[in-house]
């Protein structure tokens, strides 16, 4: 009976903390887009479904399908290129194997406003590269760099790769490379033994990878504000334009309510193929942002 | 044998490209941190005039101290509550630790925009019923520790339970059959058992407190500057020369500590 006293005093602290701050603001999401705005920029009395007709603007359709299509690019090539690095930082010696994941973990350890900041001066149009791009002919004079749908993907995609590799790289590991040996031995070619061999044995941290790349870049907001134009905004971006420019917080609800559905609804259709695959997904879930910053 | 040899380069060729890629912005950054020039762009000579400037303005000292501050007690904070959160989820079966285990685990998964906006929310309209009651709180420093609070605790949580998972629950039961009580299992078996994951949990909130914009900008008052923040707000009018000295600040303090944690990870093996 003690004991059963003690765990509850103990778990009280965390959950209340986190029903207040986290579940109670998550709920007030999905119920503030049934409100009015009121004139000063606050939340009016009664109910309406104002806001949620003010959602057929033309223009969301469009910005929803770049965030998607930018989330998924983004992730996807991440993915790409993390397997080759994680195949090759699991064979390597030891000793090289440090300083290369030591170069991996610096810039993503770095703050991240240093790091968008450091794309702008990299793809300034006065700077050193885009100078160098146009006296090798590769782009013609007027060609900019910044401040469009190009710069946002490489920005995202320079942010999450480590999210990507760090996962793939835990479970290439561990993977035991004399069984490509044996394939190839047995007549596969290399990459027929790549195909069957390894990644069937690492597509659960790919599955992690996925899930840890893809959501932030659903809900990136500050680098497609900072580096991209006015046609590259994503759902993040109207949202923090609902709350600080037209100081519309039933609206920004609204779009929120949007996004968190975008991003639970891969979440679950993950989480429905891992039982069906009969994972351990506590175990799994462990892997990712433990990792990531060790 | 030749085929094997080819097919073995190309991990190596992604892998150097990647590094450059990774690299070329932040080695730009750098060698831009001593142009003389005001806007970069163009090389105008070598100048150290931007460190200069760096150590000298006020308004990034008080940014920084302001950033140190909600990062201390966020810690503080999230660190004792994360580890309660993790030592109840280890012990506890049944219904509530499952609802619980829900609440820890999903702000994971949340993107920074929702969870800023979210809280933001929460203020609003508790600002909006305390004004009707005649309470009057207003959006600061103290909303922002709390949003810190909030997203750090569940790091801290996660890496403690990890580490609670991995350790012999039979030194536990020895101590019990030794006639230890809870308290004494507590300080004396378990604690120094998490002290570094702790430890880890801790440094990982900090981390973590320091490099947020997203959430802060949303729950933050009109004057409210943390260093993200005022890195952004003069990211907005450009790309103003002094940021680029910072970066490097930041660059040399990140090597540094990834280089001790890895030496400190390489001992204990």
């Amino acid at each position: 009976m003690k004991s059963f006293k003690n765990q509850f005093l103990i778990t009280m602290p965390s959950f209340l903390w986190l029903v207040i701050f986290y579940a109670l603001p998550v709920f007030i999401v999905f119920l503030l887009a049934f409100k009015p705005v009121d004139p000063y920029g606050g939340i009016g009395g009664g109910w309406s479904l104002a806001t949620l007709r003010n959602l057929s603007d033309p223009s969301y359709p469009v910005i929803i399908w770049r965030t998607v299509w930018l989330g998924v690019v983004s992730t996807a090539v991440s993915i790409i290129i993390a397997i080759p690095i994680a195949y090759h930082l699991a064979k390597m010696s030891s000793r090289l194997r440090n300083i290369v994941l030591m170069l991996i973990i610096v810039p993503f350890w770095t703050n991240f406003l240093i790091r968008i900041f450091a794309w702008k001066v990299f793809l300034n149009p006065e700077g050193f590269f885009r100078r160098s791009l146009v006296y090798i002919g590769l782009i013609p004079e007027e060609t900019m760099l910044l401040y469009n749908q190009w710069a946002v993907l490489a920005v995202m995609i320079y942010t999450y790769l480590p999210y990507a590799i760090l996962p793939i790289y835990a479970a290439a590991e561990k993977f035991d490379f004399a069984l490509l040996d044996a394939a190839k031995d047995l007549g596969a070619g290399s990459f027929t033994a790549f195909r069957k061999v390894f990644l069937p044995s690492i597509s659960k941290s790919i599955g992690v990878a996925v899930m840890v790349v893809l959501i932030p870049a659903l809900g990136a907001y500050l680098i497609p504000d900072l580096v991209g134009g006015p046609t590259s905004e994503m759902i993040g971006d109207k949202i923090a334009q609902s709350v600080f420019t037209e100081r519309n917080l039933p609206h920004a609800s609204a779009l929120s309510a949007i996004l968190m559905i975008t991003v639970f609804l891969p979440l679950l259709l993950l989480m429905f193929f891992r039982k069906i695959c009969n994972n351990n997904g506590a175990e799994s879930e462990k892997v990712p942002r433990i990792g990531v910053k060790k | 044998m030749k085929k094997c040899n080819r097919s073995s380069r190309f991990p190596m060729i992604v892998t150097i490209i990647t590094l450059i890629f990774l690299y070329a912005p932040l080695v730009v950054v750098s060698i831009s941190s001593f142009n003389n020039s005001k806007y970069g762009g163009a090389w105008r000579g070598f100048s150290f005039r931007w460190y200069e400037k760096l150590f000298t303005d006020a308004t990034i000292w008080e940014a920084l101290v302001n950033t140190l501050f909600v990062a201390l007690i966020a810690t503080f904070f999230s660190t004792l509550l994360g580890t309660l959160a993790a030592l109840a989820l280890y012990r506890g079966k049944g219904k509530l630790q499952l609802f619980h285990y829900a609440l820890v685990y999903s702000p994971l998964v949340v993107p920074d925009i929702l969870m800023g906006i979210s809280l933001l929310l929460l203020f609003v309209t508790t600002i909006g019923i305390g004004a009707k009651i005649g309470l009057s709180f207003e959006l600061g420093m103290t909303t922002i520790i709390i949003a810190h609070i909030t997203f750090c605790l569940s790091y801290v949580t996660m890496v403690v339970l990890g580490r609670l998972q991995d350790f012999d629950h039979s030194l536990i039961e020895a101590a019990q059959d030794l006639g230890a009580n809870a308290l004494q299992i507590f300080f004396k078996v378990t604690l120094p058992i998490i002290a570094p994951a702790i430890i880890a949990g801790a440094l990982f909130a900090f981390t973590l407190s320091i490099d947020d914009f997203v959430i802060t900008f949303f729950v933050k008052g009109a004057g409210d500057t943390t260093l993200p923040i005022y890195i952004q707000s003069a990211m907005r009018r450009g790309t103003p020369a002094v940021i680029n000295a910072l970066s490097v600040v930041f660059l040399i303090l990140t090597f540094i500590l990834v280089f001790t944690s890895q030496k400190l990870l390489e001992k204990k093996k």
